[in-house]
């Protein structure tokens, strides 16, 4: 696993996204790509930050596969979840 | 891989395990067969039923399936009377297994209180023949294990997951049957799934296989997606679904199953859970204990379970081993955990050395080395209604 030391993962190398294995404050960093990024809010493992900027309408990629698309502009280093990404097959329900 | 050894069964199978069954037939006997099984005392003594009053094919080709699995030595059936289920089929299709069987009808054998002591009886006397029996030589061909994911969250796909793939490689490389499931869960995965499959033909069925599940759950208005995989980092379903694909490993499908239909050769193998035809029941599988008991059907000996947030269920009839993928769930829940994937996060380990580590596990388990569920007392069961057509002929491999 590289760039463990850097708090997250790269799954797929043409992936547009990164997963955080590690739990993060809001305000601790994070490498990504070399290049450093401050957390806005506190991450669990297994969340996912932008690796590139990515379009309103762009798939998302993870594992090198599309896991859906954004619902608006992502920048890099920002969080990828329900808020800015939704599915091509099922909507995720929430608890409202 | 070191010999395995297991119990013996007339129709050449063999069992890691060898329990008594108590299976209720109706809801109205459910309380009676629990009462049984709770006051034998028996870790040995397992309960199933099926809660339905109406005849149901799925239910019934289930209940053969579970009454008959190889971990089963003996089988008492606790009927209320009145409901539609064919207890005599399922009583004489047992007893041609070579298996004891004994059915109680509470509304002919004096009511609740006198049935439980006449169960209670038997069970014992059945206990008693059981403990004589000697486990044989077993080879890893004979084996079939099944995997699921439950609690996933966005570690399951990182680490726990592919440990699993490597293990099922090995296993499956080694002659076992090899079951992955939640077809409502590749939804996303199905065109890299028919890229393995063995034959052009069985690649077709799969891919119609995740898009009749795609269907199924658009029509229920939910995916395969509980409100704890988001909170665990996982957003759509096709990204929960990739995670959850990882189980499968990199070899070939060799064939498809549905719940009850036993692998005839050894290799892997994906369990279509879905029902066919327009939705009936509700949800396909309404947990995770639904996806083990028709893996069970299909003859797993015992279950690979992922989790990322910490599942604690176990399985009546067959041990359930827990793969744990978040180190931090690990740390909390590590009573119930049997394998640490997660500390691959932490680099400590590969997962090569994960899938070796599973796979030790699972020839432990198999020679009668307790699980971390089966010693916590886990035994869960559920069974509902479904519906399903017989396999396509593009399914399965022809036998070896």
């Amino acid at each position: 696993m590289e760039n463990s030391d850097a708090g997250v993962v790269l799954l797929g190398p043409d992936d547009n996204c990164v997963v955080v294995i590690r739990a993060l404050r809001a305000g601790d960093a994070v490498t990504i790509d070399g290049r450093g990024f401050r957390i806005d809010r506190a991450l669990g493992i297994g969340h996912k930050l932008a690796r590139r900027p990515i379009a309103r309408g762009e798939q998302v990629l993870k594992y090198g596969a599309p896991i859906g698309r954004a619902t608006g502009p992502i920048a890099p280093g920002e969080h990828i979840h329900l808020h800015n990404l939704a599915s091509d097959y099922i909507a995720t329900w929430q608890r409202a | 891989m070191t010999s395995l050894t297991g119990f013996p069964r007339a129709d050449g199978r063999k069992g890691i395990r060898n329990v008594v069954a108590v299976a209720y037939l109706v809801e109205c006997a459910h309380h009676v067969a629990r009462r049984i099984v709770e006051r034998s005392g028996a870790d040995d003594v397992h309960l199933i039923g099926f809660p339905g009053c109406y005849p149901n094919a799925y239910a019934d080709r289930m209940m053969r399936a579970l009454t008959t699995h190889p971990n089963v030595g003996a089988v008492l059936l606790v009927s209320l009377g009145c409901e539609s289920f064919d207890r005599n089929g399922l009583a004489a299709q047992v007893a041609a297994s070579g298996r004891p069987v004994h059915t109680l009808t509470i509304q002919e054998d004096g009511g609740t209180a006198r049935t439980i002591a006449s169960g209670l009886a038997w069970v014992q006397q059945a206990r008693a023949e059981l403990a004589t029996q000697v486990r044989v030589p077993m080879r890893i061909d004979e084996l079939v294990v099944g995997t699921t994911c439950g609690g996933s969250d966005g570690t399951s796909g990182i680490t726990a997951n592919p440990a699993v793939g490597r293990a099922f490689d090995r296993l499956g490389a080694a002659g076992a049957a090899c079951i992955f499931e939640e077809t409502g869960e590749l939804v996303g995965c199905e065109h890299f799934m028919a890229a393995r499959a063995a034959r052009p033909d069985l690649g077709v069925a799969i891919v119609e296989c995740v898009q009749k599940a795609a269907r199924y759950y658009a029509t229920l208005g939910q995916g395969s997606f509980a409100v704890g995989n988001a909170e665990g980092g996982l957003t759509t379903i096709e990204e929960k679904s990739l995670g959850a694909y990882a189980k499968s490993g990199a070899a070939r499908i060799v064939g498809l199953l549905k719940p009850g239909d036993r692998p005839p050769t050894g290799g892997l193998y994906l369990l279509d859970v879905v029902p066919d035809g327009e939705p009936r029941f509700g949800f396909p599988n309404i947990n995770d204990n639904a996806e083990i008991a028709e893996m069970m059907a299909c003859g797993a000996h015992l279950t690979l379970f992922t989790t990322g947030r910490g599942s604690v269920v176990g399985s009546a009839l067959a041990p359930v081993i827990k793969v744990c993928a978040n180190p931090d769930t690990y740390r909390r829940l590590a009573d119930d955990m049997d394998i640490d994937a997660g500390r691959l996060l932490e680099g400590r380990g590969t997962l090569d050395a994960i899938g070796t580590e599973i796979l030790d596990l699972v020839m432990a388990v198999a020679r009668g080395r307790e699980t971390k569920s089966e010693a916590l007392g886990h035994r869960e069961f559920i069974l509902t209604y479904k519906m399903f057509d017989a396999l396509g002929p593009a399914c399965l491999p022809s036998r070896a």
